[in-house]
């Protein structure tokens, strides 16, 4: 049953990529102009018979439902266009930018879920305590906190008043490691270059705050409120009349349980994770796939545009879909 | 007593009985404001919000200066509390304190306006979805379900990427994906309501449907709407902000939250006060939004309590 439920699951995820396509595909036909018009926008001075040539080269004389079933065709193999700006493949340049992006995603996600997961479990446990009362204050002020202006009294604060931490970029220059998989801190621990490490953790700190912050502060929410509610079962009750040991009983039989909606949230709050990322690319400098696509918006680079936002919604669709199956490896109740 | 609402409905005329339910409402209202009182979190939000709104309304009146005066000999002064400038100058001389109470017209503006627009569109499509069913219903299911797999963040920038930054073009673009979680929260809870006793009773007694849904079921979703609506509401504001940050919201010629700490994040280095001040204006005005929010939430609809 569990196989046909994840089978049932991608095959339901299908449908919505094709939609999200045909989505960006529209956007781009509502903008006053066609990709023809903004790429001689920069030039100037071309022929009628040349901008004839041009778009039929980029398939613009056809009719639209023929553009979307080319446009389709040209994604499934893995071809998003090409960037005005860079003159380079969209698929190239963002393929690029993405080691940056996922190094900082991971960071982030990792600092909200140590922070938020004891947090969580703590108030619940001792609930009404000063520490709940003071952390649910503090996940509450997380939540409508943004992220831009959080980011920089994070360098206000820790860079330029304090100097604990750099103020943008992803490592001092000269000190990059050996590119094997593009994650700075992972290729400096492959190659044993501590100073590299070092440098690119300090470089990580803020940025992994800055957007890790928000996540925090739902998720200790959720982990305390479904706490509180599996500490009030039945068996949690039963566990602890046999004596089982406290700790034990909140870890073992409580959170495991918990953790079931906490999952969700999280694979929901990927979507948080990827918006944030633009911000907080841009504050700091970070040369990830965010800082490229505010630049390519103010470049007017829409092919690069569009590519990206399709490679974040893309990955959100993804992530949720290994969210749903990741929960039904966690809730014994749906392989049933 | 349970058969006296139909007999009241029978026996007195429309204006009679119209009398009666202001007066039940305005008892209630008066119960509900009493409730939300034992809330103390709640009242401060909602103090707050009241000085927001009367400063923006009130913006010419209550700003010391006015908001785009350039004083080039008086560029970056740093915040006084007393002085000619209570919150210091920016880049160009402009007085902080007048161009935040300025900012709050967008942010409140931009944040009604989409949670308004996001609402009545949400909750019709939704209620029609869940009333009728049928192909409708499967279209605009759909439909919805593919807006959500955009992060929000993200289809906003990429739509206001492609049709430029401007107010009507910043509402459009919030409000395009902001009606989805009011269709689905009202298709749900219209579905629940079709089944009661209380729907079939107003079908037996030969009320259209039309009738049905305005008076029977949307007075018993509204609390629902309004709970979710006021949480809503504070990431609009947030939304919108963070687009103007971008430089991809409001215009610069008009004072935002956003782009003023977008202004300042160039200077931050010899004035923290630029960006700081702004984005707390912001932040205090999120939070209050938000405890409005959550104390409605656990007065009206404690069910809507997962985050």
């Amino acid at each position: 049953m569990r196989g046909v439920r994840i089978l049932e699951r991608v095959l339901a995820a299908l449908p919505i990529m094709v939609g999200i396509a045909i989505v960006v595909f529209a956007f781009m036909r509502f903008m006053p102009g066609d990709p023809v018009d903004i790429m001689i926008g920069e030039a100037g001075g071309v022929s009628e018979a040349e901008i004839e040539m041009l778009r039929a080269q980029f398939h613009l004389d056809k009719p639209l439902p023929v553009q979307l079933a080319l446009y389709l065709g040209r994604l499934a193999r893995g071809d998003l266009g090409y960037s005005i700006f860079r003159s380079r493949p969209v698929i190239d340049v963002i393929a690029e930018t993405i080691p940056a992006t996922v190094e900082l995603a991971v960071f982030s996600m990792l600092f909200a879920l140590v922070v938020a997961l004891p947090i969580g479990v703590v108030s619940a446990v001792r609930q009404y305590s000063l520490l709940d009362r003071a952390s649910m204050a503090g996940a509450f002020l997380g939540i409508s906190m943004p992220a831009f202006w959080l980011g920089i009294i994070c360098i206000i604060v820790f860079s330029l008043h304090l100097g604990w931490f750099p103020t943008s970029g992803r490592i001092a220059y000269g000190l990059e490691p050996r590119t094997i998989t593009g994650l700075f801190v992972l290729d400096a621990v492959i190659t044993g270059n501590l100073a590299a490490l070092w440098d690119a953790l300090r470089h990580l700190v803020l940025p992994s705050v800055t957007l890790g912050a928000g996540v925090a502060a739902v998720v200790a929410r959720v982990v305390r409120s479904s706490m509180l509610e599996v500490l009030r079962t039945d068996y949690v009750l039963l566990a602890r009349a046999k004596g089982v040991a406290e700790a034990s009983v909140v870890i073992r039989h409580a959170l495991r349980n918990a953790l079931i909606p906490t999952v969700t949230v999280v694979g929901l709050q990927v979507g948080t994770l990827l918006g944030g990322n633009m911000i907080v690319e841009t504050i700091f400098g970070w040369p990830g796939l965010g800082r490229l696509v505010v630049d390519a918006i103010f470049a007017r680079d829409y092919p690069l545009v569009q590519g990206s936002v399709m490679v974040y919604a893309l990955t959100f669709v993804l992530v949720n879909l290994a969210t749903d199956v990741l929960y039904t490896y966690l809730n014994p109740k749906i392989s049933l | 007593m349970q058969e006296l609402p139909v007999t009241l409905e029978r026996h007195r005329s429309t204006w009679d009985f119209t009398r009666l339910q202001l007066q039940m409402s305005l008892r209630n209202l008066g119960i509900f404001l009493r409730r939300l009182a034992r809330h103390p979190s709640a009242v401060i939000g909602a103090v707050v919000i009241l000085v927001y709104v009367v400063a923006a309304v009130f913006a010419p009146w209550v700003a010391p200066h006015p908001p785009d005066k350039v004083r080039l000999g008086q560029r970056l002064q740093p915040p006084t509390w007393t002085g000619e400038f209570p919150l210091g100058t920016d880049q160009l001389g402009r007085d902080i304190l007048s161009r935040i109470i300025y900012g709050a017209r967008v942010s409140l503006l931009v944040g009604l306006l989409t949670i308004v627009i996001s609402v009545v569109v949400g909750t019709g499509l939704g209620t029609l979805a869940g009333y009728f069913r049928g192909p409708f219903d499967e279209v605009m299911s759909r439909f919805a379900d593919l807006l959500l797999a955009f992060p929000y963040l993200i289809f906003a920038i990429g739509a206001m990427a492609m049709i430029g930054p401007g107010f009507w073009n910043l509402i459009w673009a919030l409000s395009f994906k902001g009606w989805v979680e009011f269709y689905r929260l009202a298709r749900a809870e219209v579905m629940s309501e079709k089944t009661r006793e209380y729907v079939e009773a107003a079908r037996a007694l030969g009320r259209s449907h039309a009738a049905i849904i305005v008076s029977e079921i949307l007075p018993n979703i509204v609390h629902s709407i309004l709970v979710l609506g006021t949480l809503r509401m504070g990431n609009m504001i947030v939304m919108e902000s963070s687009l103007s940050f971008l430089g991809l919201g409001i215009p610069p010629r008009i004072p935002a939250w956003g782009s003023m700490v977008n202004d300042g994040h160039s200077h931050m280095l010899v004035a923290w006060w630029l960006s700081t001040m702004p984005g707390l204006a912001l932040v205090v005005l999120v939070l209050s939004i938000n405890l409005v929010g959550e104390a409605l939430r656990d007065l009206l609809d404690p069910r809507l309590k997962v985050d």
